[in-house]
């Protein structure tokens, strides 16, 4: 998987952006009402606009479990490798009503967002700091700068085996695998972040009077903070993979040992429900992410709406 | 006479060039301003204008020479030194009034006081009701009077400015000039204003000097003895405003049409 490839649609941030001024910056006064009427005009263009994009979507998630039912139905693949549409509802059904094999299905996902969050918290802070640190000090990062790279190159899922060994069957070898996916993500982009900052914002701080302290906390950080929690968006899903792949490893509850145990026994559907759990999941936490996001960079023209853009 | 507020004795920069080689960006200046002089530098692209102030600033230091800053020779950046760039220097996270108020918060000042200073100063730059604006809600003009709102709250005895009002259009700009004279007027401010436009120059200083195609050294120095206070917009229609800006542009023309003539050279090489 690729760590770099978070360049946050704000990094035109750093570079003062020149947006359109607000209406009340000079705007005449005889030209409200034609305002008025264009605005009226444009948001519903923009309603029907999302409208359609609902609309499209529907008859996308229509064609493709329709066709992936139909498909099994009609037995031209076999439903025993693919699964289908109306065997994983019915798998979510039992789920839900009657519990899993491992004990009632909340709990299982609790388990598992328990690892996935304690993982993402604890692999985002240090990412965040050694990023600062490491952007701000330059003797350290030149000193550390193969470490990193030969320690990002390795696929350290594998060391989910070893976190296994150390901390057992408990949450800690899931999260501990957890951290090390999303520390790397954020590590990196923290860096580039306090790096990208605006050479002019950080003249004017230290004219103004500012320590190297002050740099840090109200310019650097400030500033690094859109490449940071742009990260945050894809760093959670690693720590999905993180807390899925420790369980891999050993585990007695969690999504993913469901769904290792829903495969251990051929049940296609179930590991089918297992992974959509888990995206809805990461859906919810992804709404959580954009919702700080909107309230820690208030300051930005353009927020991060709910939708994704892709 | 007092001594000077400002003093660049032979003073060299050079720079290294990503290519491995040497820029020399200023070749012995010599330049001195004295207290509460509000003094113009005027010079085509890229001789070296911007570096000046970078050295009074302490944010480079000279190569050779000597910079000295009310007599003490500048190696980091000196006490009561202000600073408007050229391009927004505004910090975007901040509000109108966090921006202004941080100068004083980062010299000790507690929070409320930095505050209160900080709504005095943006009434006076005339954005009293925009406190709470982030700068992406202003427009060019408004975002300039922040920055000056924000040098100007830590009375600096040096200000100084790089082309502040190059990016605004015509009528703002002067605007802002007869802004900055009358702001200018209740301190004892020594100025250094750097600009290419010498109908701007002459229009707001006592004094201009003409740097040469780089590497920048100095070419001629002007007095500017027009009347105080002046109306900028109109100060350009009395004749001794028309004389003064032959005098200089006679000399300033050789050395834009040099830097000119590099120009088309680099772009044709």
């Amino acid at each position: 998987m690729s760590v770099r490839s978070t360049l946050p649609q704000a990094s035109v941030v750093g570079e003062s952006p020149h947006p359109s001024p607000p209406p009340q910056a000079g705007e005449g006064n005889q030209a409200g009402i034609i305002d008025a009427d264009l605005t009226g005009r444009r948001s519903r263009a923009a309603r029907r606009r999302l409208i359609t994009i609902y609309g499209l979507r529907l008859l996308f998630t229509v064609v493709w479990i329709g066709s992936w039912e139909l498909s099994t139905r009609l037995n031209w693949v076999d439903p025993f490798f693919v699964g289908m549409p109306s065997g994983v509802v019915q798998r979510l059904w039992t789920w839900i009503t009657e519990g899993t094999a491992l004990g009632p299905l909340w709990l299982q996902a609790a388990v598992t967002m328990e690892e996935a969050v304690i993982g993402f918290i604890i692999g985002s802070l240090l990412g965040v700091f050694f990023g600062i640190l490491l952007g701000r000090i330059e003797l350290l990062a030149q000193t550390l700068s193969p470490f990193i790279k030969a320690a990002n190159a390795i696929p350290r899922v594998v060391l989910g085996s070893l976190f296994a060994i150390m901390f057992g069957l408990s949450l800690w070898g899931k999260a501990a695998t957890a951290v090390v996916l999303v520390f790397f993500v954020v590590f990196f982009n923290a860096f580039q972040g306090v790096r990208e900052v605006d050479r002019n914002l950080i003249a004017n701080a230290r004219i103004l009077g500012a320590d190297n302290r002050r740099l840090t906390t109200e310019i650097i950080i400030p500033s690094a903070l859109s490449w940071i929690l742009a990260s945050l968006h894809i760093s959670f899903g690693l720590a999905i993979v993180g807390a899925v792949v420790g369980e891999l490893f050993g585990a007695t509850a969690g999504l993913g040992e469901l769904i290792y145990s829903a495969g251990h026994t051929f049940d296609v559907n179930g590991v089918f429900a297992g992974m959509f759990l888990l995206a809805v999941l990461a859906l919810i936490a992804e709404g959580f992410i954009s919702a700080l996001e909107n309230r820690l960079i208030k300051w930005r023209p353009n927020r991060v709406s709910g939708e994704i853009p892709i | 006479m007092a001594s000077p507020a400002i003093e660049l004795h032979g003073v060299t920069k050079r720079f290294a060039t990503p290519k491995g080689g040497v820029y020399t960006a200023l070749r012995d200046l010599t330049l001195e301003v004295a207290p509460g002089e509000f003094c113009a530098v005027v010079g085509p692209t890229g001789c070296g204008k911007s570096t000046t102030l970078a050295l009074i600033s302490g944010l480079e230091l000279a190569s050779n020479g000597e910079v000295r800053v009310e007599g003490r020779p500048v190696k980091g950046i000196p006490e009561g030194v202000g600073y408007v760039f050229q391009n927004d220097a505004v910090f975007p996270w901040k509000s109108v009034l966090e921006n202004v108020a941080a100068g004083p918060r980062y010299h000790g000042a507690p929070g409320r006081d930095a505050r209160d200073r900080a709504r005095e100063w943006i009434t006076r730059v005339g954005l009293a009701g925009f406190e709470d604006r982030f700068p992406y809600q202003l427009s060019g003009g408004m975002r300039k009077r922040v920055g000056l709102a924000q040098s100007l709250i830590n009375g600096p005895r040096i200000l100084l400015m790089d082309e502040p009002f190059s990016a605004l259009d015509v009528q703002t700009r002067s605007l802002m000039e007869n802004e900055l004279l009358s702001l200018w007027a209740s301190t004892s401010a020594s100025v250094v204003f750097v600009t290419h436009d010498l109908e701007e120059a002459i229009a707001l200083a006592d004094r201009v000097v003409v740097i040469t195609a780089g590497p920048g050294t100095v070419k001629g120095t002007y007095e500017v003895d027009l009347p105080r206070p002046r109306n900028v917009a109109e100060i350009r229609f009395q004749p001794r405003f028309t004389q003064i800006y032959e005098a200089i542009w006679s000399q300033l023309r050789d050395e834009v049409l040099v830097s000119y003539e590099r120009q088309k050279h680099a772009a044709a090489g």
